[in-house]
């Protein structure tokens, strides 16, 4: 269960986002879609405890976000909440694997090697787990991001424009890998894109309304 | 995965630029190591040798090439005393024991000092093998010498005239009067290990010869001849009384600290003679020396902070375009506090490998240096003593890979995740 109501998010420059109160299901697949500047990123960082909103109340999995303290949302964040970035942002001087158990780590859970092997298989990039990021193409560098996103097994997994640069092919590929994962881990999936496409690979849309 | 290992892997990634400033810092706490071993040991040295020794009485010159000369076996004596003079010392009521010295010649770089067996007790000098000499022309060897000659009991030696570093240039050989070694000394950390230690009237013996023949000498021990005090040198005892006889030196220890305040202008009003006070020449000595010291020490502290400004400006400059990660980290889950962890572990780190990396440096360095020098072999000086103060080096080391590792920290602390996860790169 993952909802927000009455939130207002405002920048330090002053400008003020308004988001529309809004629910979703555990196990749902929602693409966030808006025109640009519509606060589709803003929404994902909220959910994602990344920003913490002037106003209102953000709940996931019956945890009223507002009511964490820093540490604790820190920690919240690494256990409960997998995130998928435009730009992948993989640590370069790990290497894949590592990558993964950085994530482990930072969450607090225990650091498996053969967990971590096995989302590596599941994804199909088994092979590249002693490969550092800037060894990867593209589309094996977004693959491992992902694996990081899910390694935690995640109750909410949010992706900001994960197909923006992707071609029809890679698109599908990754959105896909994207709902496999999540139905996996039992998460619910929140993808934020202005990309037509993704809607049709998943369940909800939440329509964001450009503001001024 | 961990903070630590975390860390590793970014020094890793950055190996050019860790080794450099590893290497920086390496060499401004061997520097000062060095510096620290030497001073240290060449203090505990000196205090060593000058201990129990509350005055020396010798021939009018410079009071610190007296101590020099007649304490630490360094420079050339100032001269020499009549021995009616250093009776007047000795029976002094000031005067609680004195133990005389006549010097002149050496072997193999090794002083020959003529003294009595006090002069080897003084320095707690206990027998490795043999009896200590009991007459004329008997040598007790100090440790070092035993080590370096080869001598060892039963053995004979000449000894040279002179007693300059190189021993046996340009001196004469007084090859009619051989040493017999009758012992050999257990080490005692002393000057007493690199002296060859006889009676004074061997000396004597030894010189009278040379006086004989027509030779003459500047600062021999004791040119004179005469009848022996001990009685032991038949030979010799035919010609002339005491009074015609010389010492280099005479070590007093005083009857009560007051002597202090009369005994030296005593002495000083009489004749040729000349007192002066080890402790306030070591003083002076370790205070000249010191100068030097200071300079190589600021030297290294220079390099100290270089080594820290570089360690600086890697973490800021890395810390730019680490950014991405420190951010990404928190949304990881990883704390503040973690972040700050991370980026002062790894300065921390540099600082510790380069504080270790010093302190082995100097080691070896010393210990090369104090085996190299001749000076530095007479002070005995190595690399292999451990001091207090190097442990408050690695955490100075420490502490100034955290100073530089500051900026950077708060800077990770501030690190504003969705800003600058959402701009990417
Ligand atoms: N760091 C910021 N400082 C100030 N204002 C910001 C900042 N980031 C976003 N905004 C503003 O907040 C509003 C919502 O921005 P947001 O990035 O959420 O839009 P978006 O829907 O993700 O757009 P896009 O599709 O272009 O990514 C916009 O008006 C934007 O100008
Ligand atoms: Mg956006």
């Amino acid at each position: 269960m993952l909802g927000i109501q009455d939130v207002v998010y405002r920048y330090r420059d002053g400008t003020t986002v308004t988001l529309p109160d809004w629910h979703a299901e555990t196990g749902d697949h929602w693409a966030l879609l808006g025109p640009s500047g519509s606060g589709k990123s803003t929404l994902l960082n909220i959910l994602g405890g990344l920003l913490r909103p002037a106003s209102g109340q953000v709940i996931i999995d019956g945890q009223q976000l507002n009511a964490l303290d820093e540490r604790a949302l820190d920690r919240f964040r690494g256990r409960h909440i997998g995130i998928v970035f435009q730009t992948l942002h993989l640590v370069d001087a790990l290497n894949v694997r590592n990558n993964l158990l950085l994530a482990r780590y930072f969450a607090g859970l225990p650091q498996d090697r053969d967990q971590v092997d096995g989302v590596l298989d599941a994804l199909g990039i088994g092979d590249l787990a002693r490969r550092t990021p800037n060894q990867l193409s593209q589309g094996q560098a977004q693959r491992v991001a992902l694996a990081r996103a899910v390694i935690n097994e995640p109750s909410v997994i949010l992706a900001d424009e994960p197909t923006s640069a992707l071609d029809e092919a890679n698109c599908r590929q990754v959105m896909g890998l994207l709902g496999n994962q999540a139905r996996a881990c039992g998460a619910t999936l929140v993808v934020a894109t202005h990309d037509p496409r993704v809607r049709d690979y998943m369940d909800h849309t939440l329509e964001l309304e450009a503001t001024g | 995965m961990n903070l630590f290992r975390l860390s590793l892997a970014y020094l890793r990634r950055n190996a050019l630029s860790a080794v450099l400033n590893l290497l920086l810092l390496a060499l401004g706490i061997a520097t000062i190591t060095v510096l620290l071993l030497f001073s240290h040991q060449m203090e505990q040295r000196l205090s060593r040798d000058a201990s129990g020794i509350d005055m020396v009485v010798g021939a009018q010159g410079s009071p610190m090439q007296l101590i020099l000369s007649s304490v630490f076996h360094i420079d050339a004596p100032t001269g020499n005393i009549p021995l009616e003079d250093a009776r007047w010392v000795q029976e002094h009521p000031l005067v609680a024991d004195t133990i005389p010295l006549a010097l002149g010649d050496s072997y193999r770089g090794f002083r020959i000092v003529g003294s009595e067996h006090s002069y080897i007790g003084h320095y707690g000098g206990t027998l490795a093998d043999g009896a200590l000499w009991e007459d004329d022309m008997e040598a007790v060897l100090g440790a070092r010498v035993a080590e370096r000659t080869g001598l060892g009991v039963g053995d004979t030696f000449v000894g040279v005239h002179g007693i300059t570093a190189e021993g046996t240039v340009g001196g004469e050989v007084h090859d009619d009067h051989p040493y017999t070694i009758t012992g050999v000394l257990e080490p005692t950390g002393s000057v007493a290990d690199r002296l060859i230690h006889v009676s004074v009237p061997s000396v004597w013996q030894v010189h009278d010869h040379d006086h004989e023949t027509g030779h003459e000498h500047d600062r021999d021990a004791a040119d004179d001849q005469g009848a022996d005090e001990h009685g032991h040198d038949q030979e010799h005892d035919h010609a002339h009384g005491d009074e015609d006889r010389e010492l280099t030196a005479l070590l007093v220890q005083y009857q009560s600290p007051l002597a202090a305040v009369t005994l030296p202008r005593a002495v000083n009003n009489r004749g040729q003679l000349q007192a002066a006070a080890p402790a306030y020449q070591t003083a002076r000595l370790m205070q000249l020396m010191g100068v030097g010291m200071d300079t190589l020490r600021a030297f290294g502290w220079i390099l100290v902070a270089a080594a820290g400004l570089g360690v600086f400006i890697g973490l800021y400059n890395a810390l730019k375009y680490r950014r991405y990660d420190l951010a990404l980290m928190r949304a990881l889950g990883a704390s503040r506090g973690r972040l700050v962890s991370h980026v002062l572990i790894e300065a921390t780190l540099l600082a510790l490998l380069g504080a270790l990396l010093g302190l082995a440096l100097g080691h070896v360095a010393a210990e090369i240096i104090g085996q190299t020098f001749r000076q530095t072999q007479q002070l005995n000086i190595t690399g292999t003593v451990f001091l207090v103060q190097e442990l408050w080096l690695v955490a100075l080391a420490v502490g100034v890979g955290i100073m530089a590792a500051l900026i950077p920290a708060i800077q990770a602390y501030r690190t504003d995740i969705a800003e600058i996860l959402g701009r990417g790169r």
